[in-house]
């Protein structure tokens, strides 16, 4: 954080030009197949690009949340769960209290979370993985195990799949939340403290933070952003179902650590995590244009993650 | 004061040397309560408990958990952790599905190469985490989708076919096992007949846990996997080959799960590149590293008490045969029940005075 050299780049500023960078070259490879396959550059028209975005918002919520986490050095497993929670609990509700009920999910789940890891001090990527049993094991009891006959309200639908003059309302949303988070971490005394806390929680106890109030804030936020996305996604689908949010952990642990958050915490810049959800939603969907089988995919995301890390995500030598 | 602390402390380590050895191993002690608990209540209300039959169909059950498990500890025990051995099992299971059949040699061969396709995956894993200086976590995120990938190449569909008698011979007794193979005059020599009854996969459990971990964690390198877990600084300050540890660690949870992996296709004749599974293998093998009592953070634990650990959780499970839990309720169970166990080694926080002590 040294002030006045605003040209030179800050050691976190890198990732996401790399990033950013090889989001182009996603976009230069998948336009090359369509203009030899279709003769179109499908890829780069308003439209399709609007539809990455309508789909990226739902995991950049995710990620948002899950990058709030990560900088305190913890994890959330738990937000499969508490995506598919909000959104079966706010189409069950239903009417005007649907939004809230599903946020309340959200807020319920992260007290739950952060109190287990905060006051019990359980390590979190094995508490959350228990309140993600236990979420499913209410859903299930709850739901029967098929997917709920009750559907998404009209202001469900709104958020998650109307536009406003051609934009996606859900894209809005995720650039309010983009600019809300990105606020919250660079100038806040809550956001500091979630760096501070990242790079080491003794420090940050004796330097009079309440870290365990930050602990639990952090995981309310996070749950409460996964259980906005669940509300938005069943909107999107016009109602929820079980496992829907399956697809969005490890995903959005991926977006974060691309976009040049360290996985422990401490480091890492807003920006970044929303460059890794484009690149990773990108990257999926030019996969598929390209009619890449499953198993190519896997591999395809495996090796793009080793290789992004490679490029800059490497720890120092033992011993520096 | 200081003299009466040197003089009493080494009696006190003396005299208290098996209370010592208890409170460093209360977690793994509840767990093995634990399971005694539950397996015994489940045989109990068994209409066949304690007989030959469930506990043959319970080795089965138990073992690829068991196997993952294991492989889960060594990078747990390192510090790091590996989500890619649920991937690297599901792997080897589809490599095995097109492998393990034929002649007894294309057999024995196709064991072996899918025993080494485990350990290479490990050591490639080895190889990011410790060549590649990336966070293990993150590193075996990607390379479990990897792995993934390898097996829907291996087997876009679920299909296959093992070596009957192989499958028949390693999910029963040890007395068909020799009946199979025709050893020991086809298992009636008199002195086998007491071990006749033993489930194969029991065995299999003890010979990988007996030959494989237990000399591992007696050498230099084993040693190592618990000091860079309890402190790498210091590890490193000693001397010690750190690198060489992570990429055995690694090494040997690829084996580990490449083990587990064969016996699922050898039990189930199939291979399957279910990617849920592979997930639920994944998490429930940390789940079972923590009940077994071994610590997220590093350095102590190990191989064996994860095994324990994977027994406690499939025993809940088999509890909900017993009594009629509807099949709806079962994962609510299932989720209360491991959150209860997690939650118990909180107690530690709880007692703890200094709060400057809870940070690591």
């Amino acid at each position: 954080m040294i002030a006045g050299a605003p040209l030179a780049l800050r050691a976190d500023t890198k990732p996401i030009l790399i990033a950013a960078g090889f989001v182009l070259v996603i976009l230069a490879v998948g336009t090359a197949y369509t203009l030899a396959t279709q003769g179109a550059a499908t890829l780069l028209s308003p439209a399709y690009l609007i539809q990455q975005l309508q789909t990226g918002a739902f995991l950049g919520l995710v990620a948002a949340g899950m990058m709030l986490v990560i900088l305190i050095g913890h994890i959330d497993l738990s937000v499969a769960w508490t995506l598919a929670a909000a959104a079966m609990t706010a189409t069950a509700v239903g009417g005007p209290l649907a939004l809230p009920a599903g946020l309340a999910v959200g807020v319920a789940v992260g007290l739950l979370n952060g109190i287990g890891v905060a006051y019990l001090r359980v390590p979190s990527m094995i508490f959350t993985l228990g309140v993600n049993a236990v979420l499913r094991g209410l859903m299930v009891a709850q739901t029967g195990g098929f997917a709920p006959q009750t559907a998404a309200t009209d202001a469900m639908r709104f958020l998650g799949a109307e536009r406003i003059a051609g934009m996606p309302v859900a894209v809005l949303v995720w650039a309010a939340v983009s600019l809300l988070t990105a606020g919250l971490l660079s100038r806040t005394a809550f956001g500091k403290a979630l760096y501070g806390m990242g790079n080491s929680e003794a420090a940050a106890y004796l330097s009079g933070i309440r870290t365990r109030r930050v602990t639990v804030l952090a995981f309310v936020l996070c749950s409460v952003l996964a259980s906005l996305a669940g509300v938005m996604l069943a909107g999107y689908s016009t109602k929820a179902y079980q496992g829907m949010g399956d697809a969005y952990v490890l995903p959005a642990i991926a977006a974060v650590v691309i976009g040049g958050t360290h996985i422990l915490g401490g480091r890492g810049r807003y920006l970044g995590t929303v460059v890794g959800v484009i690149l990773i939603v990108l990257l999926n969907s030019v996969l598929s244009i390209m009619q890449m089988p499953e198993a190519g995919r896997q591999v395809i995301y495996g090796g793009v993650i080793i290789a992004m890390l490679l490029v800059y995500g490497r720890g120092a030598p033992t011993g520096s | 004061m200081a003299d009466a602390a040197l003089s009493t402390a080494p009696r006190a380590a003396r005299g208290g040397s098996l209370a010592l050895r208890l409170r460093q191993n209360a977690g793994l002690l509840g767990a093995i309560g634990l399971f005694v608990l539950f397996y015994g209540v489940y045989n109990l209300y068994h209409p066949r408990g304690f007989s030959q039959q469930v506990l043959i169909q319970n080795a089965n059950e138990v073992f690829t958990i068991a196997l993952v498990a294991m492989a889960q500890t060594v990078p747990v025990i390192l510090g790091g952790l590996d989500l890619s051995v649920g991937a690297v099992m599901t792997l080897v299971n589809c490599l095995a599905s097109h492998l393990v059949t034929g002649s007894a040699g294309e057999i024995a061969l196709g064991i072996l190469a899918c025993l080494a396709a485990g350990t290479a995956f490990g050591f490639l894993n080895g190889c990011v985490v410790v060549f590649g200086r990336i966070q293990p976590i993150i590193a075996t995120l990607a390379t479990g989708a990897i792995a993934i990938g390898l097996a829907l190449f291996l087997r876009p569909k679920p299909g296959g076919k093992l070596d009957a008698d192989l499958s028949w011979a390693m999910t029963n007794s040890l007395g068909d096992f020799a009946e199979t193979y025709g050893l020991f005059d086809g298992g009636q020599a008199p002195w086998f007949q007491p071990i006749a009854g033993i489930p194969v996969p029991l065995v299999l459990l003890v010979l990988v846990a007996v030959c494989v971990w237990m000399p591992f964690r007696r050498t230099l390198t084993g040693r190592t996997v618990y000091a860079v877990g309890s402190a790498e600084g210091a590890a490193f300050m000693s001397g010690l080959p750190i690198a060489r540890a992570k990429l055995a660690a690694f090494t040997l949870a690829g084996f580990f799960a490449g083990v587990g992996g064969l016996f699922l296709a050898i039990q189930t004749s199939t291979g399957n590149a279910d990617i849920p599974q592979a997930g639920a293998y994944t998490l429930n093998s940390i789940a079972a590293v923590v009940i077994g009592g071994t610590s997220l953070l590093g350095g102590t634990g190990g191989a064996v008490a994860s095994v324990v650990g994977a027994l406690v959780l499939r025993a809940i499970s088999f509890n909900f045969r017993i009594f009629d839990i509807p099949p709806l309720m079962q994962p609510l169970v299932e989720g209360l029940v491991l959150l209860a166990a997690v939650s118990l080694g909180a107690l530690r926080a709880l007692r703890t005075r200094n709060r400057l002590e809870l940070f690591r």
